[in-house]
């Protein structure tokens, strides 16, 4: 193997700029984690919507529900990326297309986030219906036969069981959300994948670059898995199996 | 607006699609069938007495499932070369780095397919004076993949979506190739609807049918 290592490569100014590699890498974390915040927020509140529709009486919801869950289930994410980059604008009204064309702040990011928050959300929608469904449909009927409404029933009595049920494949999802956000890079968002590509070009250390950017990665899947324990152990339900003694 | 798409174009795309989609296609499956027996294999290790071995196996899968594909693809595409000392090409790039990747996540399914078989069945096959070979490929392995069927082939779908992210280094997946006459004909906005299309299509029937077979192949204990 023929490679020269330098490993204060992270220290020296880019070819063009006053720049360090390091701040490329900051930047690009940054980035990572707007977008994966941002769509993790967006994705748990459509996720919660969705799924909840999905348990109710009503068919037709239910069937609006399945066909959400399954239109963004069935495309890949960086397809999903290009519809909502170069497809979308296209559809809207040409007033509303031309702004979000040409005056948009922070397109790519916007795009990057929604368009992650969406594919998100339909597999939170399964893992919120799974919840609700796990629950005896005693705890349904006894919501109602006390005089609670549909909506008063979901409030008070399923969705808090729900969701501290489902807060381990939530954990997951968080982590999945900061690797998915990687995929940004193909619309151009200056996130840590797309600062690797970057720098590898420009400082020919791929090794180098890499492996910053991979541990960044760890890094934030690590951080994500602690929030989401630390979460996990504060709502515990005493009584199941999972809260322990 | 709706009006001004013109989906004529897909007509004289055609030839150049079908070619990026037979490249998603053998990706696909070089990486299921590489995937699903050095995951089970990888499986079988982790699952195994000797300490070195499973922790060697349990290292290798937690550092797959935790970093992005697409860095783990440009990692295989940087370091490939720097070990073979030639270049190989995105296109091969890419078979070994899906088939290592994927192999990662078959392994965990292919650890719970093997861990939801009796304990019984191992110690009657032992009883019978089979060896751990026999055991494993007589006893328990037919067992698992019968009962991981429906999960195997959900993360073969996933793995096809997946295909798309040889993107990155510049592969001639479907993806690839919509875009590319996307460009070349003036109408990359069509060019997406297809692709979007063709995957969501396959994806869409793949998935109808392994929750059919989820209820056909379900054993009723």
């Amino acid at each position: 193997m023929n490679y020269n290592w330098n490993w204060s490569i992270y220290l020296q100014q880019i070819k063009s700029g006053d720049e360090t590699y390091l701040d490329w890498l900051i930047t690009g974390l940054g980035w990572t984690v707007s977008v994966a915040l941002c769509g993790w927020i967006m994705a748990l509140i459509l996720g919660a919507i969705v799924g909840t529709v999905r348990t109710t009486p009503h068919n037709w919801l239910v069937r609006l529900g399945n066909a959400y869950v399954e239109l963004f289930r069935n495309i890949p994410l960086l397809v999903q990326m290009f519809l909502w980059f170069f497809v979308v604008p296209e559809l809207l009204p040409q007033d509303l297309a031309m702004w979000v064309k040409q005056d948009m702040p922070a397109k790519e990011f916007v795009t990057a986030f929604v368009c992650l928050g969406f594919f998100t959300s339909a597999r939170i929608a399964e893992q919120v219906r799974a919840g609700i469904q796990s629950l005896p449909r005693g705890q349904r009927f006894a919501g109602l036969a006390m005089g609670f409404t549909l909506p008063q029933t979901y409030q008070y009595v399923l969705l808090p069981m729900a969701f501290r049920i489902i807060i381990p494949p939530l954990t997951s999802e968080f982590m999945n959300v900061f690797k998915n956000s990687s995929v940004a890079f193909a619309i151009g968002v200056l996130e840590l994948t797309f600062q690797a590509r970057q720098m590898q070009e420009d400082s020919e250390q791929g090794i180098e670059t890499y492996l910053a950017v991979t541990l960044l990665y760890f890094i934030c899947a690590f951080t994500a898995n602690r929030v989401m324990a630390f979460i996990e152990k504060r709502t515990q339900v005493p009584g199941l199996i999972a809260a322990g003694k | 607006m709706l009006g001004a798409f013109d989906f004529s174009v897909i007509q004289s795309s055609l030839p150049f699609v079908w070619q990026g989609f037979q490249y998603s296609l053998k990706l696909t499956l070089v990486a299921m069938s590489g995937g699903i027996v050095i995951g089970t294999l990888m499986a079988l290790a982790r699952l195994s007495s000797i300490g070195a071995l499973s922790t060697a196996a349990a290292v290798y899968v937690n550092t797959m499932r935790s970093i992005p594909l697409v860095m783990v693809i440009l990692w295989f595409f940087l370091v490939i070369p720097l070990i073979t000392g030639k270049p190989i090409g995105a296109e091969n790039s890419a078979l070994i780095t899906f088939t290592a990747f994927e192999a990662a996540y078959y392994s965990e399914i292919m650890r719970a397919g093997i861990q939801s078989v009796a304990k019984g069945q191992v110690a009657a096959g032992y009883a019978l004076g089979m060896s751990y070979a026999q055991t494993m490929r007589l006893i328990v392995l037919p067992q698992a993949f019968r009962n991981m069927l429906p999960v195997l082939l959900t993360q073969t779908i996933i793995l096809f979506q997946d295909t798309s992210l040889v993107y990155a280094i510049g592969a001639k997946d479907l993806l690839k190739a919509a875009e590319v006459t996307g460009k070349n004909y003036g109408r990359p906005v069509e060019m997406y609807v297809f692709a979007a299309l063709i995957y969501f299509v396959i994806c869409f029937s793949l998935s109808s049918l392994v929750k059919r077979l989820q209820t056909r192949i379900a054993i009723i204990r």
